[in-house]
């Protein structure tokens, strides 16, 4: 399966990575090498297989809905870049 | 007195603090100073000496009034992977530049409600994508080893490789990582320490950087199986704050080191018998399985057909959730950012900057194969070829009770090979991906030297939420092994 730098444009736009036309035509090809190598998964028989998303073999464990933290606005922005007034800030989003 | 102190294993320091033969203060300066003769290994990217000194105060206390907890005192080093309250928390990557963790994990917080003490956060591959640690914003982990004769410097293996160097050259007694497809195991291998990656739930993954969900493993490095014993009963047990946590007893792990394995079946996975394995890696096996003949075990031939297709599933199912998990730094809420004129410049240019060749890569393959089109083809069926390998061990497990095979195939390598090549790169994991995928516990072990010179550990696999038989036959080849080899360099002598 051979990516051409479009859909590595494509799919770095969805993933939000700035790459440089160097770099597009350096991953194409280190991409390309990954997935003609996972490709070998296609000599596998899977009909029927069932898809394991976990190996916890458990079901998703309930509990009450109760509050169990809260109240530490500080320490939630403490990490932010630019913040202001308990938000963090970011570029203006309308015009 | 402090150079010997730094030789003692976690079960020695304990018995030695508890008899106050010397003192937690005294073991915290010793050790503080091995991290410090050691930072020409670059295994450390935040030592905490003050954080070690006041927690070794409190631990002298407990142990005067005679109220001594399990790991009182005893100075333990983080993959800087762990959140650790106040301490910055890097992943080894730009990307958290400046991120101080509002929270403790619930893994150190266990370690230290233990009684264990804090030397620092260790150095990793970025994100813990790596077999080498030399993907690291803060420059790569040297191993301790090197060839006899030879001095250019070899990786530790990766990702938790600062935390197997710290343990392997006397700069921490002990040491926490995780391993998502090989990253305690094979730089345990590669570094001459036991490598302990448990059953998927038994330590819980509350406040760990995420890398891939369904794959991290939360365990200890330590220098011997008794060690591995001691630090997993402190670091397991259910956490509600990770939904994936299992609400399961946590056994003695330590009264489980018997000695006694007779009657054991221990399974052989033809599989791993790989066309261009080195020679002495397939007799070191041989003498593995032989050592567990001896001790009354009974080796069985087995087959784990789907073997082959761990890596290649592994390989889009790891990045898929990395790509998922890494969507969180996006510059708005913690770490790096670099400004933009729009909201998107400012995501893609601080995304950019913020992650490693290696980190990009594997989130653009994880998006490729979950987006639309792509989705069945990629990521559909690497998990169905995941049930099967599941599938190929609970097989296995209805005629033996564990399984013994090499941990890597092959020894450390020099810092910059298989760099230009990922999939050389990923190979390294060859042996280790499984357990991975099918959650199950494995532990490697110190079972002998290359023929140049440098470690090589074989691995024990077991039974989900079993590890009291790996590490029950873990000991017995610790025992046969008698692995005393030391690398060249050690803390000790550094000063």
């Amino acid at each position: 399966m051979a990516l051409d730098k479009a859909t590595v444009a494509h799919i770095a736009t969805l993933a939000r990575i700035r790459l440089s036309e160097a770099e597009l035509a350096r991953l194409a090809e280190e991409l390309s090498h990954i997935l003609d190598w996972v490709a070998q998964l296609e000599e596998v028989d899977t009909e029927g297989v069932p898809p394991m998303a976990s190996a916890a073999a458990l079901s998703l464990p309930m509990r009450a809905d109760e509050v169990t933290d809260g109240n530490c606005r500080e320490a939630i922005l403490g990490n932010a870049p630019h913040t202001a007034r308990g938000f963090f800030v970011v570029p203006k989003v309308i015009e | 007195m402090s150079a010997s102190l730094l030789a003692l294993s976690v079960a020695e320091l304990r018995d030695g603090l508890r008899r106050r033969a010397f003192s937690a203060t005294e073991l915290a300066r010793a050790y503080n100073a091995a991290v410090e003769a050691a930072r020409p290994l670059n295994a450390y990217i935040t030592p905490t000496p003050e954080r070690a000194l006041a927690m070794a105060a409190a631990a002298d206390q407990r142990l005067a009034r005679g109220a001594a907890l399990p790991l009182d005192g005893v100075p333990i080093a983080v993959k800087d992977l762990f959140c650790t309250k106040d301490v910055p928390t890097t992943a080894g990557s730009r990307m958290l530049d400046g991120f101080r963790p509002p929270y403790e994990s619930t893994v150190t917080e266990k370690l230290w409600r233990a009684g264990a003490v804090m030397l620092g956060k260790t150095n990793l591959d970025e994100f813990a994508m790596g077999s080498s640690s030399t993907t690291s914003w803060y420059g790569p982990v040297l191993n301790p080893w090197r060839r006899p004769g030879d001095n250019r410097p070899l990786v530790p293996g990766g990702s938790s490789g600062g935390s197997a160097a710290a343990v392997a050259a006397h700069a921490a007694a002990a040491a926490i990582g995780t391993d998502t497809g090989g990253s305690i195991r094979q730089p345990a291998s590669f570094c001459g320490v036991v490598g302990l990656k448990p059953t998927y739930g038994r330590c819980s993954r509350w406040g760990v950087v995420a890398f891939a969900s369904s794959l991290d493993h939360p365990g200890p490095l330590t220098r011997t199986v008794r060690d591995a014993a001691i630090m997993l009963a402190a670091m397991a047990g259910h956490d509600p704050r990770d939904s994936t946590s299992a609400p399961v007893p946590v056994p003695d792990f330590e009264a489980a080191l018997t000695g006694d394995i007779r009657g054991l079946r221990i399974g052989i996975p033809r599989e791993y018998r790989r066309d261009g394995m080195p020679v002495e890696i397939e007799q070191l096996w041989r003498r593995g399985i032989d050592w567990l003949a001896t001790a009354g075990a009974e080796p069985i031939e087995i087959s784990l057909p789907m073997t082959e297709y761990a890596l290649p599933a592994y390989y889009i199912i790891a990045p898929a959730e990395a790509s998922s998990n890494l969507a969180r730094y996006d510059g708005v809420r913690f770490g790096l950012r670099i400004a933009g004129e729009s909201l998107e410049d400012m995501y893609e240019l601080t995304r950019a900057a913020g992650f490693g060749a290696e980190v990009r890569r594997r989130i653009l393959i994880g998006t490729y194969v979950l987006s639309a089109g792509y989705y069945d083809a990629y990521y559909l069926k690497a998990q169905r070829v995941r049930t099967l390998i599941a599938r190929d061990f609970a097989r296995a497990f209805e005629r033996v009770d564990a399984l013994l095979m090499p941990t890597a195939p092959s020894a450390a390598f020099a810092v910059g090979d298989n760099s230009d090549d990922p999939i050389a790169m990923y190979l390294n994991d060859v042996f280790t991906v499984p357990a991975n995928l099918a959650g199950l516990p494995a532990v490697s072990v110190p079972a002998g030297l290359s023929a140049d010179g440098l470690p090589l550990g074989l691995q024990i696999l077991g039974r989900a939420f079993d590890e009291a038989t790996i590490l029950r036959v873990a000991e017995i080849i610790e025992r046969a092994a008698d692995f005393r080899h030391r690398p060249s360099f050690l803390a000790e002598e550094m000063r």
